[in-house]
């Protein structure tokens, strides 16, 4: 299952990355460098093998569907790079010229 | 009797602002706050008079991996898509450690987002091991483990998602804890692969070690995945150990732990401790964990697919600062998290997204979890037939030097001893067995979920006979 450089720039493009195009034959041939050693695992018969969600034996507890107070000590527009009146500020989405 | 916190934290304070610790010297510290330090040291000692006994921690300097959200310093994870970032809220473990009495006093170096095995990887540059400076500390708490070889606190938190607690404790020749999944609350610890995170300890002795783990222990609301089980009691300290009979202790070896390929001073110090544990009474008993050799693959399928999720967040939008924000949204988008991200980091969100895409899921991220059971089951029936703790190496080389290591999946085999532990959800600890070359060599304990009193106890029984050839 080679990585190809078509599939290099749809996952750049799915995980909001660019590479340059001049990268993009080296990026394929890094992940396909990786992506060989794990084809070992294509040969082990996991036929009834439940796959694992997580490490717990009893799967993921459910806690009270109630809400609960974050203990947070400043707002959360401080989180952000630009905010104004208690709002994150993020440049337009579209321009008119776009639409 | 209160010991002088105010002093002592003081002088930990100090040492973490040395510039020999900073980035002109062994890059161990990113940031300290000396004003708040001596401000917590105060309220410890305030909250001593009435609550001295619920505070087994009283006046214990830690240093804090930068991965770990604290109030009064920055919370960079090693990246500059979080350069400057200060966290509007702490982790939980932190709030426990500070109600035991113990005092933050720096953030340390790590890789990028604690994806790495050797602290290179940081945006603010290498941590160089205290030992020897031409060679790594390991990672990716490479920062807190060498903080705690080179005396600045004798506690430090680090993170593990494969062995970044374990694998740098043996390169710095100080004891690491990785404790069961669940043990302690990861909230505000930032996620990495969070079905394999866990908040671990760097300590200078089994005792401290346990002390901190068990201090931060229990169950959490702001964390579903944290357990609802009991918090043991501290292990007595290493003087009562001294000597003590391992006998009715069943330690098990597993040959999958002892290729052919393993370093040979490696093996020659395992070789030893094993004959100290046959010599203390323990039953030494050869056992097979089959599909250890499959944990590299299935864990860089796993942790990359849950990184690649959990580092979706990175945007600019909120959290640190932004790259491109007089374009449009995606331009800012695609700005930010092309500038903030390092190479690795970049690389393992593209094979995360890569193998969760359609087509591929079921080849590669469905195939790991599957393979991801069979190795849990490995360790499940070892422990069934009656091992009560596994001995292993801890990595198998020493330190390795400062770029030495350029191939991306060659440095992922230095966790090949240490990853099936994050993928079983079991508890580990590697403690100093000796040294090679002048270098440290760990020995590692894996005990059932769950038991770290057994894990603990053996491995402070070990540390105890061996005495000053551990660090010899």
């Amino acid at each position: 299952m080679a990585v190809t450089e078509v599939d290099v720039r749809k996952i750049a493009d799915l995980a909001r990355l660019s590479i340059p195009p001049a990268s993009i034959p080296t990026v394929a041939a890094q992940l396909n460098g990786i992506l060989r050693h794990m084809d070992v695992l294509q040969q082990v018969n996991t036929t009834d093998v439940q796959p694992s969600t997580g490490v717990g034996a009893d799967g993921m507890p459910l806690r009270p569907d109630s809400v609960a107070p974050h203990p947070m000590n400043s707002t959360a527009p401080s989180l952000a790079a630009e905010s104004r009146d208690g709002f994150i500020l993020v440049p337009r989405l579209a321009t008119h010229e776009d639409l | 009797m209160l010991p002088n916190i105010i002093d002592s934290i003081s002088e930990a304070a100090d040492r973490a602002a040395d510039r020999e610790y900073g980035p002109d010297g062994l890059n161990i510290v990113l940031a300290t706050n000396r004003r708040a330090a001596l401000d917590n040291a105060e309220k410890v000692t305030s909250a001593y008079g009435s609550n001295g006994d619920a505070m087994p921690l009283v006046g214990v300097a830690i240093a804090v991996k930068d991965n770990i959200a604290t109030l009064e310093t920055p919370t960079t994870c090693g990246s500059r898509i979080l350069r400057g970032y200060t966290s509007p809220y702490e982790a939980t473990a932190i709030t426990k450690l500070r109600k035991a009495g113990a005092v933050v006093v720096a953030k340390t170096n790590m890789d990028e987002f604690a994806m790495g095995s050797s602290t290179e990887n940081s945006a603010y540059g290498p941590t160089l091991n205290p030992l020897n400076p031409a060679h790594t500390p390991g990672g990716s708490s490479g920062g807190s483990a060498a903080a705690v070889a080179a005396g600045i606190v004798r506690v430090a938190l680090g993170s593990e998602t494969g062995g970044s607690v374990r694998q740098p404790a043996a390169f710095c020749g100080v004891v690491g804890v990785k404790p069961t999944y669940g043990r302690i609350s990861r909230f505000g610890l930032v996620a990495f692969g969070s079905s394999l995170d866990q908040i671990g300890v760097c300590a200078r002795t089994v005792h401290e070690a346990a002390a901190a783990t068990y201090a931060m222990s229990g169950q959490d609301r702001y964390d579903a995945t944290s357990a609802n089980v009991p918090v043991p009691e501290g292990p007595p300290p290493v003087k009562a150990l001294r000597g003590r009979s391992l006998a009715g202790i069943t330690v098990g070896i597993p040959a999958e732990y002892f290729p052919d390929s393993l370093h040979s001073g490696v093996r020659a110090r395992c070789d030893v401790a094993i004959e100290i544990l046959r010599g203390m009474g323990a039953t030494i008993k050869d056992v097979s964990l089959p599909h250890t050799s499959l944990a590299i693959p299935v864990y860089y399928i796993i942790a990359p697919a849950e990184a690649s999720s959990n580092l979706a967040r990175f945007d600019g939008v909120r959290y640190g600062p932004r790259w491109n924000s007089s374009g449009d949204l995606r331009g800012m988008y695609d700005a930010t998290r092309t500038e903030g991200f390092g190479p690795e980091v970049q690389r393992r969100i593209m094979i995360g997204t890569y193998v969760l895409s359609h087509g591929y899921y079921d080849a590669y991220y469905r195939k790991a979890q599957s393979v991801r059971t069979l190795i849990a089951q490995d360790f499940a029936s070892v422990f069934a037939g009656g091992v009560d703790v596994l001995f292993t190496p801890t990595a198998p080389t020493p330190a390795f030097a400062l770029g030495s290591v350029n191939d991306p999946y060659e440095m992922y085999l230095s966790d090949i001893f240490t990853v099936t532990a994050n993928l079983a959800g079991i508890p580990g600890i590697s403690i100093p067995i000796g040294r090679v070359d002048k270098l440290p060599v760990g020995g590692q304990f894996l005990a059932k979920h769950f038991d770290e009193p057994t894990m603990f106890h053996v491995a402070a029984a070990l540390e105890a006979a061996m005495g000053e050839e551990a660090n010899a």
